[in-house]
Order: C-alpha cells, then sequence, then structure tokens
C-alpha cells in the first residue's frame, strides 16, 4: 500500500529526513518510535503533503502511484488520513459544516452519493457516542478552545468519517487520559480490516497494548535505525533509545 | 411633490442651497446652521486626525449636486423585491434618491404609540443628539437632507415586524446626492428591529450622506442592522449619534460591502446606569475600496458595557480603516468595554489601518482592546486541504467563518441568515474572478 523509498527531505535547506525506506502493506500497523526531534512528524508531514517540506530525493508510491506527486487534498481523497501531532484551532468554521464538507469532497471522488445534512447527522452522531464527545462538539468551531485531548479525539472522529485506507496518526495518544486512550485506540481498531492500514508514531509502548502493532521501526535522526515486532517496542521501553543509537553508529 | 429634476446643477453647497428654497423647502434653524458650519470648515482633510486615512478629495472634486427633488425614474417592485432583504418580512419605507416613495413602501397598521413613517415635515428634534458632532458631512446633511425615516416607539411598545429602511440610489449623474436623515426614539422598556440598507441601482459616482439619531430609552432593546452594498463609485458617508438609557440594550451592526469609499461615524453615548451596547461590524473590500468605521463610545455612567467587534477582510488594492475611541468619563466606575479589530489581508497590496484608543478617567474598571492584522492561516489551509477540501475551498471556509463571527452576532434570524448566505456568495464570486 506505502512504499517509502530512500526518502530525503528537509527543510531551509537542512536534511532532516535522511534516506527512509519502510513498505506498508495492506492489512498491517506499524508503529514508529524514536527520540524528540528525530524526524517523525516532519515524515508524516511530507506524507500529507505539508509546503515548506523539500523532498530532495527517493520516492513515495501508495497504491502504485507516485504519492508526493499529488495535492494534500488528493492524498486525502485517495484515502490518506493524517491525523496530526498539533491539530490546527480554526475559529469561525463549524464543525458539522466543515466535516460534512470534507466527508462530501471524498465521497464525491468515490463516486459515492453525498450525504445530505440529515444522514450526516445520524452517521455522525454514532461515531461521537463511540468517541465520547458530546454532540455540542458538533456547533464549535473546529478545534477552537478544545483541550488537547478533546482535540485528539476529534483527529480520530475525523478519521472515523472519512473512512481512509492509510491512517497516520501522529501522537494522537499524547496528552490523553488513560480512559480516553482507550477510546481512541479502539477507534482506530475499529478500521482495522485486510484493506487497510496504519501507522502510529508514539513515544509510549502503553498505546501499543491497545493498538497492537505487526512492526515497530525506529526512527533516529531522519533514519530508521532499527525495526522489529511488537517486543521491541518492549525493549526499548525498558532501555531507552541510547544501546540502539550507539549499535547503529 | 415635483417631478422636476435639478436642470442647472448646482456647483456650490451655497447656490445648492438657494436652489433648496426655490424648491420650496422650509430653511428651518437647523438647516442654515449646518449651512454655516459646513461653509466654515469645507470638507474634511487628511490633515484632520479623524480623516487621516480616509482621502475623500476624490469626492469634493465632484459636483455638488444635492438631489433636492426626485427623478422620473424609480425602480419597480420586482426589482426591489430581487434585492437584498428585499424579501423579507418587513414593513419597508422605500427612498429613491432620498425622497420617499410611497407607493413602492408598505408599512402595516402600527399599534397606537408607534409610528413608522418617512421624516416629511418631521422635525422634533433632529439635531439634538448629532449637534455637537463637527463632521462637516453631518453639516452638509443638516443643510441639505430631503427625507429620511421616522420610528417612534412608545413606552411599553414594540414593532410588530422589523422595519426595514431602503435606501437606493437611482441617479446617473457623478456627484448626484442624497442627504438623508433618521430619527429613532425607542421608549422605554419597548423593543424592536430595524434593518437599513443602501443600494446603488445605477453605477455613477454618486454620494449618499446619511445621518442617523436614535434614543435608546430605560429598558429598551433596540437591534439596529445597517447593510451598505453601493456600487464601485458611490460615495457613502454615515453617521450614527446614539444616546442609551438606563438598562438598555442596543445592539448596532455595520456591514460595509460596496461603495468606493464609506465611511461610518459611530458616536454613542451611554448616559445612564446598566446598559450594554455591542457594536458590531464586518468590512470586505477588493480593488480600490476604502472602508473606514470611526467610533467613540462614551462611558458616560458606571456599570456598562460596550462591545466593539470589527472584522474586515481586504483583498486587491484597497483598504480597511478601524478607529475605535472608547472614552470612560470620570466616575463611569464597573465600566467594562472590549474592543477588538481584526483584518485579514488577502492581497500584499491591501492595507489595514488600525487605531484603538482608549482614553480612562475612572479607576475601576475593565477595558481590554486588540487589533491584529494577518493573512489567512496558512496551516488551517493546509490542515482543511487534508481533510480532501481543495485550496479555493479552504480559503473561502475559513473567509467565511472570519465574516462569520461578526455576522453570527445578528440576532434577526432571517436578515442573518440572508447576509451570510450573501458573503459566501461574495466569496465565491471572487474565486471565479481569480
Ligand atoms: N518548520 C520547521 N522549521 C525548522 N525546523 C524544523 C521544522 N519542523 C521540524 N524541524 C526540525 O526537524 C527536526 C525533526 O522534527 P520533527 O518534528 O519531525 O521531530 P519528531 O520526531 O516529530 O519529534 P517529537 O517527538 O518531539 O514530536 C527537528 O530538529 C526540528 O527542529
Ligand atoms: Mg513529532
Amino acid at each position: 500500500m506505502l512504499e517509502i523509498k530512500n526518502l530525503l527531505a528537509g527543510i531551509d535547506n537542512k536534511p532532516i529526513l535522511k534516506g527512509i525506506n519502510l513498505s506498508v502493506n495492506a492489512g498491517e500497523v506499524h508503529a514508529i518510535m524514536g527520540p524528540n526531534g528525530s524526524g517523525k512528524s516532519t515524515l508524516a508531514s511530507v506524507l500529507a503533503g505539508r509546503e515548506g517540506f523539500d523532498v530532495t530525493g527517493g520516492e513515495v508510491r501508495y497504491k502504485g502511484n507516485d504519492l508526493l506527486d499529488l495535492a494534500p487534498e488528493e492524498r486525502a481523497r485517495e484515502g490518506v488520513f493524517m491525523a496530526f501531532q498539533y491539530p490546527v484551532e480554526i475559529p469561525g468554521v463549524n464543525s458539522a459544516y466543515f466535516l460534512r464538507s470534507a466527508v462530501n469532497a471524498i465521497r464525491k471522488h468515490r463516486g459515492e452519493e453525498e450525504l445530505d445534512a440529515m444522514n450526516f447527522l445520524k452517521a455522525v452522531k454514532a461515531k461521537m457516542k463511540e468517541l465520547g464527545l458530546g454532540e455540542e462538539f458538533l456547533k464549535r468551531p473546529v478545534n477552537a478552545g478544545f483541550s488537547g485531548g478533546e482535540k485528539k479525539r476529534n483527529e480520530i472522529l475525523q478519521m472515523a468519517m472519512l473512512n481512509p485506507w492509510l491512517a497516520v496518526l501522529d501522537e494522537t495518544d499524547s496528552g490523553l487520559d488513560i480512559d480516553a486512550l482507550r477510546i481512541v485506540a479502539d477507534g482506530v481498531n475499529r478500521l482495522r480490516g485486510p484493506k487497510n492500514a496504519q501507522v502510529v508514531i508514539t513515544h509510549y509502548q502503553r498505546l501499543l497494548d491497545y493498538i497492537v502493532p505487526d512492526f515497530v521501526h525506529v526512527l533516529h535522526d531522519g533514519r530508521i535505525i532499527r525495526s522489529g515486532d511488537k517486543s521491541l517496542a518492549l525493549e526499548l521501553e525498558e532501555k531507552g533509545y541510547d544501546w540502539l543509537v550507539k549499535e547503529a553508529a | 411633490m415635483s417631478n422636476v429634476a435639478t436642470t442647472d446643477p448646482a456647483t456650490t453647497p451655497v447656490e445648492a442651497f438657494v436652489q433648496l428654497e426655490q424648491n420650496g423647502v422650509e430653511l428651518m434653524p437647523l438647516r442654515k446652521a449646518g449651512l454655516a458650519r459646513f461653509s466654515e470648515t469645507g470638507y474634511p482633510t487628511l490633515r484632520d486626525e479623524d480623516w487621516r486615512f480616509t482621502n475623500v478629495k476624490p469626492l469634493t472634486e465632484l459636483p455638488f449636486r444635492p438631489v433636492t427633488s426626485p427623478f422620473d425614474q424609480t425602480p419597480g417592485l420586482e426589482q426591489l423585491g430581487e434585492v437584498t432583504f428585499g424579501c423579507l418580512d418587513a414593513d419597508r419605507l422605500v427612498f429613491v434618491d432620498g425622497h420617499f416613495k410611497a407607493d413602492l413602501s408598505q408599512i402595516a397598521d402600527q399599534s397606537s404609540g408607534v409610528t413608522v413613517s418617512n421624516l416629511a415635515h418631521f422635525e422634533g428634534e433632529l439635531g439634538s443628539l448629532s449637534g455637537g458632532d463637527d463632521n462637516p458631512f453631518v453639516a452638509l446633511n443638516d443643510a441639505f437632507f430631503t427625507d429620511g425615516a421616522v420610528i417612534q416607539i412608545g413606552d411599553g411598545q414594540h414593532l410588530a415586524k422589523p422595519v426595514h429602511l431602503l435606501f437606493v440610489t437611482m441617479a446617473g449623474e457623478d456627484g448626484e446626492a442624497a442627504h438623508v436623515r433618521n430619527w429613532i426614539v425607542a421608549g422605554a422598556n419597548s423593543h424592536g428591529t430595524i434593518i437599513e440598507s443602501h443600494l446603488s441601482l445605477g453605477q455613477a459616482a454618486t454620494v449618499t450622506n446619511v445621518v442617523t439619531e436614535t434614543r435608546v430609552g430605560n429598558g429598551a432593546n433596540v437591534e439596529h442592522v445597517k447593510f451598505q452594498d453601493q456600487s464601485a463609485k458611490a460615495f457613502h458617508l454615515a453617521s450614527l449619534h446614539s444616546e442609551l438609557g438606563r438598562d438598555a440594550r442596543y445592539a448596532f451592526h455595520s456591514i460595509a460591502l460596496g461603495a468606493r469609499l464609506s465611511r461610518n461615524n459611530l458616536r454613542l453615548r451611554l448616559a445612564q446606569p446598566g446598559t450594554e451596547c455591542v457594536l458590531n461590524g464586518l468590512y470586505m473590500t477588493r480593488g480600490q475600496q476604502l472602508a473606514d468605521h470611526h467610533m467613540i463610545v462614551d462611558h458616560a455612567a458606571p456599570h456598562c458595557d460596550s462591545h466593539e467587534y470589527f472584522n474586515g477582510l481586504l483583498d486587491d488594492q484597497s483598504r480597511g480603516v478601524f478607529h475605535g475611541r472608547i472614552l470612560v468619563q470620570p466616575g463611569a466606575q464597573k465600566t467594562n468595554a472590549k474592543q477588538t479589530n481584526k483584518n485579514l489581508l488577502l492581497s500584499d497590496d491591501a492595507t489595514a489601518n488600525t487605531k484603538p484608543q482608549l482614553e480612562i478617567y475612572a479607576d475601576d474598571v475593565k477595558c481590554t482592546h486588540g487589533a491584529t492584522v494577518g493573512e489567512l492561516d496558512a496551516d488551517a489551509v493546509f490542515y482543511l486541504r487534508t481533510r480532501g477540501l481543495d485550496a479555493c475551498t479552504a480559503r473561502r471556509m475559513l473567509m467565511h467563518g472570519f465574516a462569520g463571527e461578526i455576522v453570527e452576532r445578528i440576532r434577526h434570524d432571517a436578515a442573518r441568515e440572508e447576509l451570510d448566505a450573501l458573503v459566501w456568495n461574495r466569496l465565491e464570486a471572487k474565486h471565479q474572478l481569480d
């Protein structure tokens, strides 16, 4: 589904990703861990198509096509979803209105019928209930004044509504209390299926008790320096990153 | 009324004033004093502190042509039905080039104690609220006003429906000017909604100069929406003078979308304790437009709240000007005054001049002000795009949201919804132009 080959990317001529290789197949969950500043969010940004990041080498193929060639909205319509580490507050834009527009933009692209206000509300309210989000969120502007945890839950709500093939979650667990963590994890697990894949960026092995990954990768200084199965996360929890960094050097 | 158009256009205010008399207009003291004041000051220039950013020179170079008697041509009822608020369920007073059109107006019977009519020969206390103002355009209005609305709501009474004051200009000659005068009194514990709109049906460089005096009585609740959407060459000058009584509730919304140059002077006097006043404005400009809001909120009594919210969306080479002065008089303790002005520049050549100003002579008050000038939030655009919305839609949503912060404060549902849709469509029209 996702094939990243020797990806080099940076900002303002400063290299950040220094040769990433990663292959994600449908049905798989990959966890990416790594110290602060190692480039995890940068990788997510490049996958989402954020301006300002220069790709200087390598390639990213998604479902066989060049992902980097697509505009951010085209990537979304093709089924790539990014849950942001820091979701943006958008005052003035009503959550319900925004989400329905997004859902319909994607449905339209897929040749599905657009949801009218009634059907949208029905669908979204059901999802909100699952995620423990009160209905009043629909009336509020997108993320504006949301608490940290509410913002993360809102990302998961959007993901649930947009039904992506590939979801990249950047530290969606950070700042969540234990109950919220379980709710978010359930949301991700509901999306798991033979045709979907998830890439979960996290600092905490705790999340991986709920979202059990097939692979765990360690990113350091713009490179994946170790890949393994879920036991790698446990090992990291115990020993930190230093030993790996030394081994890699 | 005669149907004689001004054949020999006067070119100075003094000549025009003589013509006014020839047309049978009674030259009451207000008019004479207005002419005298204007003769003394002339038009404001950039050297006047209050007009630093707003150059009215192009207006002063137009021939001086007050439309002292109505033209033959008037719009049809169907045509008026199509304009913004034209279908709003309201009592409607229609003025064309400053002259009342009874046949286009529609006013249901009002309960006793409520007057909704045109000014005609009403003198009342005209000038009693605007009198202290040194704005030359108020002086000109004093001298030349032709007509306008009188709305008087008796104590404990209310307007059965909103009153829609629809001012249109048909004039086809540059410089033709409508001087309009409104008088609004809401008695104690009365309430009502007033929608005032200014539109052009022609393309000439016409002038609209409107002065509105409003007295909001003790415990009264008034919402006033002023909508200005005149054509690209028009000049629009407006001056509001409102005095609020004890525990009065007053919301004034100024939506300025049209005209080459528009200036709204808002003068609020919170005269008695317990009033709550909201001034809420949106300006959206493009091309060479300029939209200026200049206000003074005078807290003359303790325990009053005032809130000013003004948002501007400025495109092309247009300019938005905001000057907000909050004056807290000695003794006006427990004043709570808040003022914000936010500007979004949609082009590198657009300009925002913003000047919030606090002048406080009491010590137990809460006053805040803030102004921002910025661009559309690139992170927000990106965020929306990652959810499948194309860049145009994303930007439009953000602009609409920004305008919506203002529009959503309008309490009258139908007016708010119509404006909201209008703003959205304007943004769409804009993106088609790109
Ligand atoms: N907009 C930017 N401008 C300049 N440098 C940046 C920018 N964004 C990221 N960087 C730099 O790139 C490097 C990688 O940052 P990134 O956010 O990808 O790290 P991360 O692995 O997600 O860290 P964390 O665990 O703290 O979220 C850091 O050195 C960071 O300072
Ligand atoms: Mg990060």
